[in-house]
Parts: C-alpha cells; structure tokens; sequence
C-alpha cells in the first residue's frame, strides 16, 4: 500500500469511498490527549480496515462530516477525522 | 417489590432500543429516581418472569464503553461493576443490541463478558433487520461469542418470550455473587476486540444487509448543508408556535381551577392570616408554576418525537459549527432549545454533553434563554407603555419589542459563553464533536406516553416540594410583621419584604427602580411571573393577575417609560429564579456555580438596566 494514495479522512470530500489504514491520533491537535482520542475513535467503530464512506458536511467549512463506518453512520469534526488515515477505493 | 429481588441490568449502545425493551417488560409500573449524589436517572421497574420470579429491572444510560466520558456513562459503569452506594448490584446483565447495527454492542458484549458477571445477548429489533435482508445465526453467534443469545421485538405482543425464559434460566443458575474485574481497555486492547465483533459478525451474519433506504432518502434533505438548516428551522418554528397556542387552553383551564380553589378558601370561616397563607401562599404560588404543566409537556412531546425518531442527532451536527463559533458545543442545542420553556429542564438535559466544561458552559447561559415565566411579565409592561402601532406599516411595534427580547436574550447568551471560552477556558481545544447518527425509526405511542408521564410527575414532583417550599418563604417574607391595626395602605408595606425593598433602594435607584419594584422582585424569586401579581398587590389593586389591565394602567400613571423598560432590561438578564438556581447547585454538585450564575446575571442585569434607562431618559423617556 504507497503513501501516495493515503489521506488523511478530515480532509476527504464528500462521496468519498475508501478503507482505513491506519488511526494516528498523535497527530491530532485535539481537546483529548492522543491515547483517548484514539480509543474513542475505535469504539465508534473506527478500526483499520473497515470501509468508510463520507456522506455528509456541514454548511461552515464544510465541517463536520458524517461518515458512514461499516453499517453505521457516525457525525464528527474534520479536525477529529485528521487522525483516520484511509485510503481511496472500496 | 422487594428489594432483594434479583436485579437484571439492561446495558447497551445508544439507540440500540434498550428503553423500549424496558417499556415492553416493565410497562407503566417503572420509577424514575436520581442516583444518590448525581442526577443520572436511576429507572427501575418489577417484572414477573414465565417462572413466576420477581426480577427488578434497572434500564441503565446507553454507551458504547464502560470507560465511561460522561455522568451518564459513569452510572452504567459503576452498576455493571457493583460500585454503587446502593442496593442495584445486577445479578445478570443484558446486553441489548440493535440486531441491524450490530457491529459496536457486539465490541461491548465482549467487555461486558469479561467484567465475570452473568451476561446474556439480545438481539433487539430482529424485524427491523430481517426486513433489511439481514440473516443472523444466534445459534453460532452464542458459540462464537460464548454467551446465550435470544432475540426480541420489543414493540411486538410476546416478542420478549424468548429474552424472559433465559432470564429465568440464568438466574436459576446463579450462584452467590461472583468476583468482578474489570480494567480500562488500551487502544491496542479496544482495537482488538472491535477486529475480534468483526471477525464474529462476518461469520454469523448472512448478507450484508442493505444500508436504509429512507433513512439515505430522508438524510439527502435533513442533512444537505443548505436544506437541513431551513429544515430544522422550520422545525423550531412550528415547535415554538405549538408550545405557545397548543398549551393555551390547558393553561386557562388550569388557572381557573387554582382560582376557582381560592375562591373556596376565601369563602371558607378560617382566620384571615390562614386564609391569605393557603390563598396566597400555596394555592396561588404552587398554582403559578403548575400552569407551566402543558407547556412543559408540549415541548417534551417534540423533543421526545425527535429523540426517538432519531433526529436529534442530525440537529446537534447541523449546529455544531454555528455554536462552535460562540464557543457551544453542538450537542448544547438541545439544552438550550428546552430552555425557552424552562430554564430547569433544559438544564437537566445537558448531561448528555461529555465533557465538564461544555457542560457548565452550557448551564451557565440556559437562564438567559426567555423561559415562558418572563412571558407574562413582558406582556405586562409592553401592553401598558408600548403603543399599539405598526412599524414600516405592517410590523405590530409591541410584537417587535417582545422579539427584540427574546434576541437580546439569545445574543447575551452567546456572547456569554464565547466570553466564558475566551476567558475562563482560554487555550484548551474543545471537546471533539463524535456522534452516532441513527437509522430513523418511527416512535411508538406507548413508549412517548410513559416518557411524557414521567417528565410530567417529575415536574409535579419538583413543584410540589422544592417551589412549595420557596413560595411559603416569600409568603412569609411578604406577610410578616402584620401591619398596625388601621392602617391604610396594602399589608405588604409593613412587611420584611417592603423593609428589604427600601433597604435596597440606594442601589436599585439609578436604574429607575422605585421600592415597589424593589418589593415585587422578591416574591419574583419564587418564580418570574409572580412578579405581576405582586405588583398588583403593593399597588393594591385586587384581583391579582386576571387584572393585569388594571396593574397596567396602573403602572403607566407611576412609571416613566425610561422606568418601564430598565425593568424589561433587568428581566431579560436577571437570576431572577430561585429553582433555577436549585437546579444548577444539584447538577453541578456544589454552590460555586451557582453563585457563579447568579453574580454574573445579576451584573449583566444591573449593566443592561442602568444602560436602558440612561439611554431612555436621555432620549427624552423620563
């Protein structure tokens, strides 16, 4: 699997269809230290390989998203979303 | 019920359907009580089994964890794991999942199978997911899982045969209490449960099941960045005029029967001190918050319809940025949005936000949202000083002063919390914004019945107790000392009240206040409208608030219009709610916030009024 091909979900467009690679929420400059940010992104159902599909934005800076996880849809802010890395195509 | 029945804990995700489990086994005999030392609703209800046991059912907060993020979720955690100061220490657990949405409550009934407990799998909803096309084996998810897994329609007749006979099987088999463990999970360890619920749900899943067509259908508009906001604003609007017209005549209907309960105690042989204690005191002080009862019900009504139709999910991601600029986080929408009913249950609901400071954010501006007690004390002082004409000739002006407060209202709430962030919780990066959207389901009657019956006895409840107590205070406050023998002017001038009005008369002075006003603030504490009442009373007009013609004529002769609407300035800001406050002492655990509240309405209120009046009396109001 290159790089090349691998965004991070936050700043993913609406319609895009892919599969997560990796979460790396060290990278994140959220309200949570990186470790619970992580986990609580794999209990929504964020886990390395499952498929996503955006389906949703908001009106103001295109924010948030709402991501379709698997069979559930889940409502977030792009900068959360920064810490999902997914690549293109499902 | 006794309380050493065996216990039965009902844990799952949000929206799994575990309320409507409950309902369906416990039907209308549940009770709703607070934890001890938080306000988490504790609902418990009694349910006889096939096998003829008496079980308590405890309907725990839904989560997907039991690393819990909010008070919501703490109770769950600590009731799974027995760490409650009290007696609802489960002897199984069951864990509800949506059986179309399957793949987050099987990662939970993974975790709640090793907390050592008793646990059993429901499969809710399984017409909804058959419907989908969706196929699950229980008989292999039971073995791949290692838990017995039974399936049940909540809303059906008989739909919960299947869950009722394994419960009489587990707890035949129980035995002593069993040791519990349980640690906070990792990542890694999260991680690998959710591939272990994967790796389970693609073997014992047939099909995969199409994603809801009309909730896909339904999203394309209520969430489309443009046509979602006009959605939901139309929503608000046909809401807000319900809560108004719909409640009207229930509101008539219940003030003439507190009326009419006054009349009798005038007309009864009691002594007049008693006569004014249950005229005045209980029956009109109980009387003037119990009239808020249809309004109260109207409005949960709608946020009931939208919860269980799953929209209010879809209104806090709509909002989330709109708020997020003044500093509110998305899910304080619905907290606020109560509100303009009542400051008390909008309060009550911030528990679903998760994190401390969004939360007290979030109760320090719900008072500022016009709750309908400020109704009629608006309508008062706008009928009696503001004319009746029309502005750009088709804009009544008294209509156009009553938005202007409700907007200076939600303004200073805004402003408010986007000051609080700046400057309390400078630095810190909100709170993430992560919410499960629901498919949308249609609510059903009897679950909204007993959800509007229990906000319904709740309220009651509160007035009946805390308010009660509140107005027997002010009564008193208003009636004691009893004035001389021949005096001339009404009771309440001799009174502690009118003695603590003059006392603060210096400091009301330069915002127009005369000690009238002063006195009928006081009694105003107990609750804003009472305000009208008292005002009636100090400036002795009898009939009390169906003269408020009257008081208004009255009032227009005594007070400028730079006087007049400093008072308005000061009702849109001030604390001027005793429960209100109650009510953010208990949610916060502590008085700091409440003094907090109260300091900086009261400062907000005394700046808007003094402004106000300044400003009118140079304009030439005096």
């Amino acid at each position: 699997m290159s790089t090349q091909s691998t965004i991070a979900l936050g700043s993913a467009r609406v319609g895009f269809r892919g599969r997560i690679h990796a979460i790396v929420a060290g990278r994140v400059a959220a309200g949570l230290p990186a470790s619970e940010l992580e986990r609580r992104l794999i209990e929504l159902g964020f886990v390395e390989g499952a498929d996503v599909e955006v389906l949703h934005q908001g009106l103001f800076g295109r924010d948030p998203i709402a991501v379709r996880v698997a069979h559930t849809t889940i409502g977030l802010r792009r900068r959360e979303a920064m810490a999902i890395l997914v690549t293109a195509g499902a | 019920m006794s309380d050493a029945a065996p216990v039965v804990a009902l844990v799952g995700n949000p929206n799994c359907g575990k309320t409507a489990l409950f309902n369906a086994l416990t039907g209308s005999r549940q009770k709703v009580a607070n934890y001890p030392g938080v306000t988490v609703e504790k609902k418990v209800g009694p349910l006889t089994t096939p096998g003829g046991r008496t079980v308590r059912v405890v309907d725990l907060p839904g989560t997907y964890s039991l690393r819990a993020r909010s008070p919501d979720e703490e109770i769950t955690r600590d009731v799974v794991l027995g760490r409650t100061q009290n007696d609802v220490i489960p002897d199984l657990i069951v864990c509800v999942a949506d059986a179309s949405n399957l793949r987050l409550a099987l990662r939970l009934a993974l975790e709640l199978k090793q907390v050592g407990r008793p646990v059993m799998l429901s499969l809710n909803m399984m017409d909804i997911a058959r419907r989908r096309g969706i196929e699950i084996d229980a008989d292999k998810l039971s073995r791949e899982i290692g838990l017995p897994v039974v399936s049940s329609v909540a809303v059906r007749r008989g739909g919960t045969n299947a869950l009722l006979a394994e419960i009489d099987r587990k707890l035949a088999e129980r035995q002593g209490s069993t040791a519990v463990q349980w640690r906070a999970p990792d990542a890694s360890g999260l991680r690998s449960a959710q591939k272990e619920a994967d790796r389970i749900l693609a073997a014992v899943v047939q099909g995969q099941g199409r994603p809801d067509s009309l909730t896909a259908r339904a999203d394309a508009i209520l969430l489309h960045p443009v046509a979602g906001l006009v959605v939901l604003l139309a929503i608000l609007f046909v809401m807000f005029q319900a809560v108004f017209a719909w409640a009207e005549p229930g509101m008539d209907a219940i003030e003439a029967a507190f009326h009419w309960l006054g009349g009798l105690v005038e007309a009864a042989p009691l002594p007049d001190l008693l006569k004014s204690f249950l005229k005045d005191g209980l029956i009109g002080g109980v009387g003037s918050v119990i009239v808020f009862l249809p309004q109260i019900v109207i409005l949960f009504f709608f946020i009931l319809v939208l919860e269980d139709l799953g929209y209010m999910a879809r209104a806090a991601f709509l909002m989330d940025r709109i708020m997020g600029g003044a500093g509110l986080h998305g899910r304080a929408f619905i907290p606020l949005l109560s509100s303009f009913a009542c400051a008390i249950p909008g309060i009550m609901s911030t528990r679903v936000i998760d994190d401390r400071r969004d939360r007290l954010t979030t109760i320090l501006v719900a008072p500022l949202m016009t709750c309908s007690a400020r109704i009629p004390v608006y309508t008062l002082i706008i009928g009696a000083f503001i004319p009746e004409r029309d502005v750009w000739g088709f804009i009544g002006l008294q209509g156009l002063v009553m938005f202007g407060l409700y907007t200076v209202g939600i303004v200073g709430a805004l402003a408010v919390s986007f000051v609080v962030k700046r400057l309390i919780w400078r630095g810190k990066p909100g709170e993430p914004f992560m919410l499960e959207l629901p498919d949308y389901k249609l609510p059903r009657p009897r679950s909204l019945a007993i959800g509007l019956w229990t906000r319904a006895t709740i309220f009651l409840k509160r007035a009946g107790t805390i308010i009660l107590s509140m107005m027997v205070l002010i009564w008193v406050l208003a009636s004691f000392p009893q004035p001389p023998e021949g005096a001339t002017e009404p009771a309440i001038n001799y009174s502690l009240a009118a003695k603590i009005g003059s006392a603060i008369q210096p400091i009301t002075a330069p915002l127009g206040f005369n000690w009238q006003i002063n006195v009928a603030l006081i009694p105003g504490m107990a609750a804003r409208e009472v305000a009208v009442g008292s005002l009636g009373t100090i400036y002795a007009i009898s009939g009390g608030e169906e003269a408020a013609d009257k008081i208004g004529q009255a009032l227009s002769s005594q007070w400028t219009l730079a006087t007049a609407l400093a008072f308005l300035a000061w009702y849109v800001f001030a604390p001027q709610c005793a429960s209100t406050l109650a009510v953010i002492r208990r949610e916060t655990g502590g008085w700091r916030w409440l003094w907090v509240t109260f300091f900086y309405m009261l400062a907000l209120a005394y700046v808007a009024a003094f402004i106000t009046y300044r400003v009118a009396l140079a304009l030439g109001g005096g």
